[in-house]
């Protein structure tokens, strides 16, 4: 089951917890997240779905591609990792 | 008169309260997040705001105790777009308006308890019967045809940034728009009229100068003691309705426009009119009158209902108050965030 991680500033804000869950792409797997935990939801993806301008998706290393649909391919052992982009003050 | 004053800031809400000796700064809730718009409903006392998280977009949060605890509500969210739906597109950049919340930018409460109004950037007017828990999109405006002239005003798209609910019928609404105009529905939101005769644009061409649909109105706010008559500040100057806003008079003796957006001359005050608007008197003891080089934006003067207690604050980071209707001020704080809101409790 591929393991979705968020960065600590968001779990600050909010709940958080790194999840194993079921799915064979990037929103597969955040939308088994989200059925967990609703309220995270709108802190990762706008109001039509998408991944928020200034959030980062990565699996395994590599940032995903399709920010809209978020179609990219995860693997069983896939490591999700959602951050934010570095930003000043 | 108000004990209670609440900021929001770039770096979260800031309370102040009035003790014994003075007004002193108590609290501060969401530290480092902004805090663009807040609402103290005096119907039930409940505190509300929108948080606008740099990465994580804009959250909206209630607190039944003024501010000492808080909990998270629903935020208002675009519906998904139709894929049939045709775009609205911003005429300035050609760049179509998006179905996605930017910005709180007005909140207000509605007619019955729990009732709120909130606009938006871009352009949304979002209605909750439930305290927060629920929204949904105000589709009669948002699908209006007349929302293809609306435009950005300083900011990428156009947004509500006024709602105002007719004390004497709370089913009366207007709103106002940068850059949009001023739009009325007399039946709670359910329809809506673009409204504003005599509201003039001297920047924009010719034929377009007095067209309701694109002006900017900065600001409106009604006469506590006669809702008929509703003050604008707009980008051309100060106008005023005495029609419940169906038609405006320019007050031309009153026109400051200071494009550089700093104090003239590096004096700060207050413009106070007594006389319905024939002359106003600048107000400037105990504000700074040399190199004072604040910026106050459009949400960031609040007024008690008696007209006696004021507020105002600065991007520089300096609140005023006055307990005299303007008369003196006496600075509360230099040291704050940039001030995006201010509102008695």
């Amino acid at each position: 089951m591929p393991t979705v991680q968020f960065t600590a500033n968001l779990a600050s804000q909010t709940a958080a917890p790194a999840c194993k869950v079921v799915g064979t792409t990037v929103r597969e797997a955040l939308n088994a997240v989200f059925t967990r935990h609703p309220t995270l939801r709108s802190y990762v993806l706008d109001d039509q779905g998408a991944i928020r301008q200034n959030v980062v998706v990565f699996v395994d290393g590599t940032a995903i591609t399709d920010r809209q649909k978020q179609a990219d391919a995860v693997r069983p052992d896939s490591e999700i990792f959602v951050m934010q982009a570095l930003s000043g003050g | 008169m108000s004990t209670k004053l609440y900021l929001g800031t770039r770096k979260g809400l800031i309370e102040a309260e009035r003790c014994a000796t003075g007004w002193r700064i108590t609290r501060n809730s969401f530290l480092g997040v902004q805090v663009p718009m807040l609402l103290p409903d005096a119907c039930d006392g409940t505190l509300y705001a929108a948080v606008e998280h740099g990465h994580f977009g804009t959250k909206f949060h209630a607190s039944h105790d003024a501010g000492a605890s808080w909990e998270e509500r629903a935020c208002p969210a675009f519906p998904p777009k139709p894929e049939d739906t045709p775009d609205v597109v911003n005429f300035l950049s050609q760049q179509p308006i998006p179905w996605d919340l930017k910005k709180v930018w007005a909140l207000e409460a509605g007619a019955a308890p729990g009732e709120l109004w909130c606009g938006t950037l871009p352009g949304g007017l979002f209605h909750s019967l439930d305290c927060g828990a629920s929204w949904h999109l105000v589709e009669s405006l948002w699908n209006d045809p007349g929302r293809a002239k609306w435009m950005g005003g300083g900011a990428d798209w156009p947004g509500i940034h006024t709602i105002l609910v007719d004390p004497r019928n709370r089913h009366r609404l207007l709103i106002a728009v940068s850059c949009g105009g001023v739009w009325e529905s007399t039946d709670n939101g359910s329809s809506w009229t673009n409204i504003g005769s005599g509201i003039r644009a001297e920047y924009v061409p010719p034929e377009q100068v007095y067209d309701p649909g694109i002006q900017d109105p900065h600001r409106i706010a009604w006469s506590a003691a006669d809702p008929d008559t509703i003050w604008m500040q707009h980008h051309n100057g100060i106008f005023h309705s005495t029609d419940g806003g169906k038609n405006w008079q320019e007050n031309l003796n009153a026109n400051i426009k200071y494009e550089l957006r700093v104090a003239c001359d590096g004096a700060l005050c207050v413009m106070r009119t007594q006389d319905g608007g024939q002359t106003f008197e600048p107000l400037r003891n105990g504000l700074p009158q040399e190199h004072a080089y604040h910026l106050v934006y459009r949400h960031c003067l609040d007024v008690t209902g008696d007209g006696r207690t004021l507020a105002f604050g600065s991007t520089t980071g300096s609140v005023w108050i006055s307990e005299n209707g303007g008369d003196s001020w006496e600075r509360l704080s230099a040291d704050l965030p940039p001030i995006y809101c201010v509102r008695f409790g």
